[in-house]
Formats: structure tokens, sequence, C-alpha cells
């Protein structure tokens, strides 16, 4: 037994038992400091979990030695590595870029507790990506909910309480229909880890029940997830959270739980209901063409710059939704790096938009005129991500539509179809990012608005643009991102490496 | 006798819909959350259910006793947890709740709605 073997468990561990000391370091920044060290050591380790899941390789970890399917396995493959290293990574990088906003927006008072409930919460996160056991997935899922419920509420606004019950009552209704469906699993399996439940669920004479059960956790799973149109918790939750919580939540934490989605989805019920690929098919195609449409066309007429970019998440979702419901190899490897890439994207939007709120003390489009001259830096990690979004080459948004669109060619017309969805809702993607630029780059500030003209310091900057540049490096070497997917795609379709 | 052996779970569809439609109907923010509440609770309802085991006792091991019928332990452990969980949302809703009614000094949504869009 050396510590190498303990890797899969160390990754969460650090971050479960680091947030009660960050609760008692009662001095200032220390919290922050124990936080940031935590959550980067375990950056790290989930990297070189990646590093031995690039070989196809899957790490089973039996918790305290108890063999599967009886104890709790962790279950580490290439699709649980891609995810815990984009969860783990956002939150390093939204803690060391929002060591001044959340020093500003969190008072000295509450910052050890808003710490121990950031570490909670990228543990809990981390956990649903690594665990093997479908209950255990519940218990992170709320440990996660819980302490972002916390995280949002630390908002300065008066209004980010408001967001915030709407979100726990959502949360909880979704994370309840996912715990109804694993019980109902539960009575016709008795079993809950997630490859026993595979092989078992097949064997099942009356599938009426595992066919609520799938409804159940599915339904669930999307409120969580915010697929439209059960997305409505998630643009006021992203708009009035503190800076760096946004940046970190839209990058890691809906994506958790369409991974949460794809895992069930394939790995359970795939090979054991009859008919399933329709099922999910014409679950989840309609609401990603939905959410394509209705998410860019809220963003274009939205005026809060936040806001904008978080309807703007929920047309990207829709095309993880389609990625995900087009149930081939090409099409899950595009959804799966999609979710990574757009983790990259917004994360880097989203610290953009924080460095224009340090300066201009607020986020309305119209007020932001002239931000291009001023914060020349600011705004063109602004428009990289924007390109991003609409998919332009060279950026890491192309290469995931690209497989998407790869993937919709092989479905004959109805693909054809999509692809023209795709593009469209791609051009309106253009409509809402050229919107913002025009007014920073083309308009000349109110007579009467304070003139803003120092650049966002250096501290926020530079955090900007490592993920701008890390999305840049994503596109043009694709071995980790794509590769990883493609592995995960391959092994939940049961297709040879 | 199938329905009247269903019983429990009966008792746990209709608790759910009526935690359900409380959460959706009412604009008071603790009375949305007593929804909530009852939400959960029907679904420690049903795991508590399906352990039972006919004939069977709370599973402890005890001497000179033989081919002794357990209910299974699994669902209870599973259900204890969940029911800390919802303790734990149970009480941050309404800490919310309290901090809601400090900032806007109501707890009615559509009063809450409306101050909003006045700002």
């Amino acid at each position: 037994m050396t510590l190498y073997d303990q890797l899969p468990a160390l990754v969460v561990a650090v971050l479960l038992f680091t947030a009660p000391i960050a609760y008692m370091l009662r001095m200032h920044g220390f919290p922050w400091a124990a936080a940031t060290a935590a959550v980067v050591t375990s950056f790290i380790v989930a990297c070189s979990l990646a590093a031995t899941a690039i070989g196809g390789e899957t790490i089973i970890y039996e918790m305290g030695g108890w063999p599967a399917p009886y104890g709790i396995v962790l279950h580490i493959d290439a699709l649980s590595a891609l995810m815990a290293m984009l969860i783990t990574g956002a939150s390093s990088a939204a803690l060391i870029f929002g060591a001044k906003s959340l020093a500003d927006e969190v008072g000295e008072e509450t910052a050890p507790a808003f710490f121990a409930a950031w570490l909670l919460c990228t543990a809990g996160l981390v956990g649903m990506v690594i665990t093997g056991d479908a209950f255990n997935i519940f218990v992170f899922m709320e440990i996660s909910s819980l302490s972002t419920y916390v995280l949002i509420s630390a908002g300065p606004d008066r209004r980010a309480l408001i967001s915030t019950y709407r979100y726990i009552v959502m949360g909880t209704v979704g994370a309840t229909f996912y715990l109804i469906g694993v019980g109902f699993l539960y009575m016709v399996t008795g079993t809950l880890n997630t490859a026993d439940l595979g092989a078992r669920v097949g064997q099942v004479e009356d599938i009426r029940l595992v066919l609520v059960a799938a409804g159940f956790v599915s339904v669930g799973l999307a409120v969580k997830a915010a697929v439209f149109p059960l997305h409505s918790w998630m643009p006021n939750a992203y708009t009035f959270a503190p800076n760096a919580v946004t940046v970190f939540i839209a990058a890691a934490s809906t994506k958790v739980s369409l991974y949460v989605l794809i895992r069930v989805d394939y790995a359970i019920f795939q090979n054991s209901i009859a008919n399933h690929e329709v099922q999910l098919t014409l679950f989840l195609v309609p609401l990603g063409v939905m959410a394509l449409f209705a998410g860019s066309l809220l963003a274009i007429y939205e005026k809060n710059l936040k806001r904008l970019l978080a309807y703007s998440s929920v047309s990207q979702i829709g095309y993880i939704a389609l990625g995900i419901a087009m149930t081939s190899v090409a099409g899950l490897t595009g959804a799966i790096v999609h979710m990574f890439n757009h983790g990259l994207i917004k994360g880097g939007m989203f610290m953009a938009v924080a460095c224009l709120a340090l300066r201009y003390r607020t986020v309305n489009v119209a007020n932001l005129a002239g931000a291009g001259k001023a914060m020349p830096w600011t705004m063109a990690a602004f428009v990289m991500g924007g390109l991003g979004l609409i998919g332009v080459p060279l950026t890491p948004g192309f290469i995931s539509k690209w497989y998407l669109v790869l993937a919709a060619l092989e479905k004959g017309w109805l693909g054809a179809l999509l692809v023209a969805v795709i593009l469209i809702s791609s051009l309106l993607a253009v409509i809402y990012v050229w919107k913002v630029i025009e007014v920073a780059y083309f308009r000349e500030p109110r007579a009467n608005a304070v003139p803003v003209t120092e650049e966002a310091p250096m501290v926020m900057l530079i955090p900007t643009w490592i993920v701008v540049l890390t999305g840049i490096w994503f596109a043009l070497d694709t071995s980790v991102s794509v590769g990883l997917a493609s592995i995960a795609a391959k092994t939940l379709l049961g297709v040879a490496l | 006798m199938a329905v009247l052996g269903l019983y429990n779970y009966f008792v746990f569809a209709v608790l759910l819909m009526i935690g359900l439609y409380c959460l959706l109907a009412r604009t008071n923010i603790i009375k949305s959350i007593i929804g909530l509440s009852m939400f959960q609770s029907a679904v420690f309802l049903l795991y508590i259910s399906m352990d039972k085991v006919d004939g069977g006792t709370a599973p402890i091991i005890q001497e000179g006793v033989e081919n002794q019928i357990f209910a299974n332990p699994l669902p209870q452990v599973l259900i204890l947890t969940a029911i800390v969980v919802g303790i734990s949302t149970t009480a941050l809703a309404l800490a919310v709740a309290v901090r809601i009614r400090e900032a806007y000094g109501t707890i009615e949504e559509d009063k809450i709605q409306e101050m909003d869009r006045k700002q």
C-alpha cells in the first residue's frame, strides 16, 4: 500500500478534511489560502488520475477494503477523470482569480464559513464523478448542492437570497426525484453499485418499474443540469452569486449533473431496456433543440451581462443534450468534449465579466460603453470566449461542435435538420456576442458616466488569460480532451477501444 | 389483498403529491418549505416500506436463536442518510427564509417579486 494507490480517495479526502480546518482559521486571508492549497492539491491528483485513465485503464478503489458490490467503490475511468480535472481546475482557477473580488464581496467575518462551503462544494462535485455507487452519488450531490446554496446566498445583492431560495426548491425536488428513481432500481435489483446495476437491470422481468425509475432519474437530473425548460433556477442564481462563485458553478456544477445523466443512462439503462436509445432521443432531442433557440433568444434580449451569459449556458447545455441523445460514439464524444470546453469558455468569460464588474460597478451591457478602450485585455479575453461560444475555428467551441455535426450527419435526414439547427443557433450566438462587442468597442461612454480608465488588476487579469490560453491550447492540441472523451464514449457504448 | 398490501406505497404517492402541490401552490415561503419537507418525507416512507420482509425482525444477531428472518437493514441505513440530508435542507431553507425576511421585510413571494421589479 503506497500513497500512490490511495490517490483516488485523496482527490476527495483532501477537500473534505480541509473544510473544517478552513472554518477554524479565523485570521485574515488564511481560509482562502487553505482552500486554495487544498483545491490545487486535488487538481494535481486529478491530473495524475487522468494520466492513468488516458491509457484506457479504469481504476477501481474499494473504500475501506470492502469489495464491490457490497462496499462502496470509487470508479475512475476516462470520463470521471476528465470531469474531475474540469471541476478541480475550475475551482482552483476561480479561487486564485477571486482572491481580491471575494475579499470585497464576502465579509471578513463570514469568510471562514464561505471557504469551508466552497471546499465542500468542490468535494461534493468531485465525489459525484468518481464514485461508483448510485446512492453515494445522491449523497455527494446533496453535499455539493447545500454548499452551493450557501455560496450563492453570499452575493452582495439581496436578490441573491430569493434566487438561492428558488434554487433550493428546484434543486431539492430534482435530487429527490433522483433518490426515488434509485429507490425503485434498488427494489427491483437489490444493488446500488452502478456496474452491478447495469448487469442486473437487464435480468429484471417486469420492466415497468425500471422505466419509471429511468423517468424519475432522468427528469431529476435534467432539473439539476438546467436542461431547458427546467432551467428557471439558473439565470438568477448565476446573476446574483458573487462573481468568483459564478465562475466556478458556471464552469462545473451543471456539467456534473449531465455527467451523472450520461453515466446512468448509458451504464445502467442502455444495455437493459429495449429501445432505450429511442426513448433517450425522444426525451433529449426536443429539449436540446428548444434549449438552443430559447437560450439564445433570451440571451439576445437580455440587458444584464451575467444573465446574458447564463442564458447562453442554457443553449450550450442544449448542445450537450443533443450530443447525449445521439447515442453514437461521435455524438457522445462531442457531448463530453463540449462539457469540458464549455466549462473553459464560460469560466473565462465570467472571469472577464468579474473584471468589468470590478471597474464599472455594474454588469448592465448598456453601461459598458467604451470598455474596449478602457480595459483592452479584459475585453479581448471576453471576445475570445465569445468566439468560442460561436464555434469559430481555433477556439475550443469549434472542436466540440465539429464532433456534434459529424454525429448528426450520421443520422440521415433528421441529422441534416439537426445540423441546420446547430448552425442557426451558432448564428444566434453571433448576435448576442456582437451586442456586447458593439457596445464595448464602438459606442462612446455617456457624458454623465464615471469614466473608467484603469485596466483590471494583474491578479485578476493573469488568471483570466491563463484560462483563455488553456482554452486555445485545448483547441489546438485535442489529444487530452478528445482523447479522454472518445475513450469514455467507446467504453460507455461498449465499442472496442 | 394485493391492493391493501401496497398501502404504504399509496400513502407514499399521495404524500409526495401533497408535498409537491404545497410547494407549487403557495407563495408563502415557510409554507413552501413545509411542502418541500413533506415531499422528502414521502421518499423516506418509500425506502422504509421496501425493507420490510414478511415476519422479519430487527437485524440483530442473537445468541441461541437460529434461522431468524431479518428485515433488510440497507434501506434503513440509506434513508438515515437521506433524513439527515432532508433536515439539513430544511434548516438551510429556513435560514434563508430568515434572511429574506430581514432583507425584504416579508416572506410572501409575490410581494418580493413586486419589490424586485421596482428596483
